[in-house]
């Protein structure tokens, strides 16, 4: 408990305190005097604004095309498949997550690759590298993320209810938006987090995969690189200040249990 | 329940799709390993074992390797330690700011893993502490308790608070009860965790890029660094498909130890 106290939470407001920091020009070392240099440039220059937008609109995709996926798969295993079926098909949704997450995005590569690449000498067709790459990368990478809390939260939903509804004379897709929906909203919310925070910060994929694409995570590796500690670290109080909003919006909803 | 045959049908096809799109780049992997080519040109010209032999001869992936076990295996000793103790005291005791404990934890899993990694640099670096092994063991540490503690405290949610209350009454101390009676009761699910947490440090590299030293490189970052080298192509597609038959071992551990074939990764284990 004290670890995660002390490093943890002292580490978060050392990256606070670094932010407030800047860089000697000619040396290269950290002056610690405290200005708003750092928060100033990011608030004035366009290109970081440019770049938080677009990190947030490929995290908003992932997640939403994520959720698209994991809803019918989550749906077969926890109320279509048969007990075998269902067992078999969880493990088949977590295996690919203990598979490290660099061979996955390596895959990817290969076959994205427009010159010899599996998608374009099969399908004549391929997205090249970008920001759609990453976007369906990021998708690949954190599908299991949504779609196991999903499947819990699906799970936990008694049958009873489904039969009730349908007694009633709704059919399914009336069912599922009124009774399944707002029942397994809380394991979505869970869901969604996972992928929208995994992608928000992500910047391995992106160099991967993105092409000349820039995101926040890259910005602050570049930074970071250059020896730009404290703009590195002012940046990245960016995704933080965003998941904390995104946290207490979603507090009200109970889903922070299940995460 | 009453669903149509088509919606079944349909339902069917679609997870069999999303199925297909998990498999496909791991298959594709696999059999790049044992294209003769020196690329990874789409399909292999003809397959061969070659690079299976060269690879398997390399000193540099097997070094990484090493590095990564080690830091794994401490990271977890760490979390399943400090994880477990956590969630013992937040779930058995009430204490004064117990709910900001609770969302503490979440933190660390909620914030992307970038934050964490230049948060620790900044924090290692204002403390004075030159990055090495033991920063990048603290750092793993970290999220590994994280992930021990969430396993441990969903089984212990679901454990009647009696069985201690028992195991007082009939005079056993606290380290007593721990002993005889909780432990025993959590272990698959500390185990659970562990294998999880191991998972996760074998696998990291964002934290990792941020608080390793210079010259310590894990098996991640060794495929990274090597991924843009064309030369090196052959041995990281072996590489890589070695990384992905060993992810088999766990899942069959955690198919082992627990009814729940997530590995506990939902933290859900009442069903």
């Amino acid at each position: 408990m004290l670890w995660l106290l002390v490093i943890y939470l002292g580490s978060l407001a050392s990256l606070l305190l670094t932010s407030l920091y800047t860089t000697n020009d000619f040396t290269g070392n950290l002056v610690k005097t405290i200005t708003f240099t750092n928060y100033h440039e990011l608030l004035t220059d366009p290109t970081f604004r440019i770049v938080t937008l677009r990190t947030i609109g490929i995290a908003l995709a992932v997640t939403g095309i994520d959720l698209v996926l994991a809803l019918p798969l989550a749906f077969f295993m926890a109320k279509v498949a048969s007990r075998r079926t269902r067992r078999a098909l969880a493990v088949a949704v977590v295996l690919p997550l203990w598979a490290s997450y660099l061979v996955k995005a390596y895959s990817w590569r290969v076959m994205l690759d427009p010159s010899a690449g599996a998608l374009v000498q099969t399908f004549h067709f391929s997205p090249g590298f970008g920001v759609t790459a990453t976007v369906l990368v990021l998708a690949y990478l954190w599908l299991p993320y949504m779609a196991l809390p999903i499947y819990a939260g699906l799970e936990k939903l008694p049958n009873s209810l489904l039969d009730a509804s349908g007694d009633l004379g709704a059919g399914a897709g009336r069912t599922f938006r009124s009774v399944v929906l707002p029942m397994i909203a809380p394991s979505i919310v869970a869901g969604a987090i996972f992928t929208f925070s995994l992608s928000l910060g992500d910047y391995i994929t992106v160099q991967i995969v993105g092409g000349k694409a820039q995101t926040i995570g890259n910005v602050i590796y570049r930074d970071f690189g250059a020896g730009n500690l404290p703009s590195a670290a002012a940046f990245a109080v960016v995704p933080v200040v965003i998941m904390v909003v995104v946290l207490l919006v979603v507090r009200r909803t109970g889903a922070l249990e299940n995460l | 329940m009453l669903l149509s045959g088509r919606s079944r049908w349909v339902l069917r096809i679609a997870t069999g799709l999303v199925l297909v799109f998990l498999y496909v780049p791991l298959l594709v992997i696999l059999v790049l390993s044992f294209s003769s080519a020196r690329t990874y040109i789409w399909p292999p010209p003809s397959l061969s074992t070659i690079w299976w032999h060269r690879a398997l001869g390399e000193s540099g992936p097997r070094a990484a390797l090493w590095t990564s076990v080690k830091v794994a295996l401490a990271a977890t000793t760490i979390a399943v330690v400090l994880g477990s103790l956590a969630s013992y005291g937040v779930q058995r005791f009430r204490f004064f700011g117990r709910n900001t404990v609770s969302v503490l934890l979440v933190l660390p899993i909620a914030l992307p893993g970038i934050v964490t990694g230049v948060a620790l640099n900044a924090a290692f670096q204002q403390a004075g502490v030159a990055l090495g092994f033991l920063t990048l063991i603290v750092a793993h540490a970290t999220f590994c308790i994280v992930v021990v503690f969430n396993n441990v405290i969903a089984r212990l949610r679901r454990l009647a608070p009696n069985v201690d209350e028992a195991s007082a009454d009939l005079g056993a101390d606290l380290f007593q009860t721990f002993r005889y009676v909780t432990f025993p009761l959590v272990r698959s699910a500390l185990l659970a965790g562990a294998l999880l947490a191991f998972a996760l440090s074998f696998d990291e590299i964002v934290v990792t890029t941020f608080t390793a030293g210079a010259g310590i490189q894990t098996l991640p970052q060794w495929i990274f660094n090597n991924m843009f080298r064309p030369n090196q192509l052959p041995t990281v597609n072996v590489v890589a498909a070695v990384v992905i038959v060993l992810s088999i071992v766990p899942v069959y551990v955690s198919q082992r130890l627990s009814a729940d074939p997530t590995g506990g990764l939902t933290a859900d284990e009442d069903r």
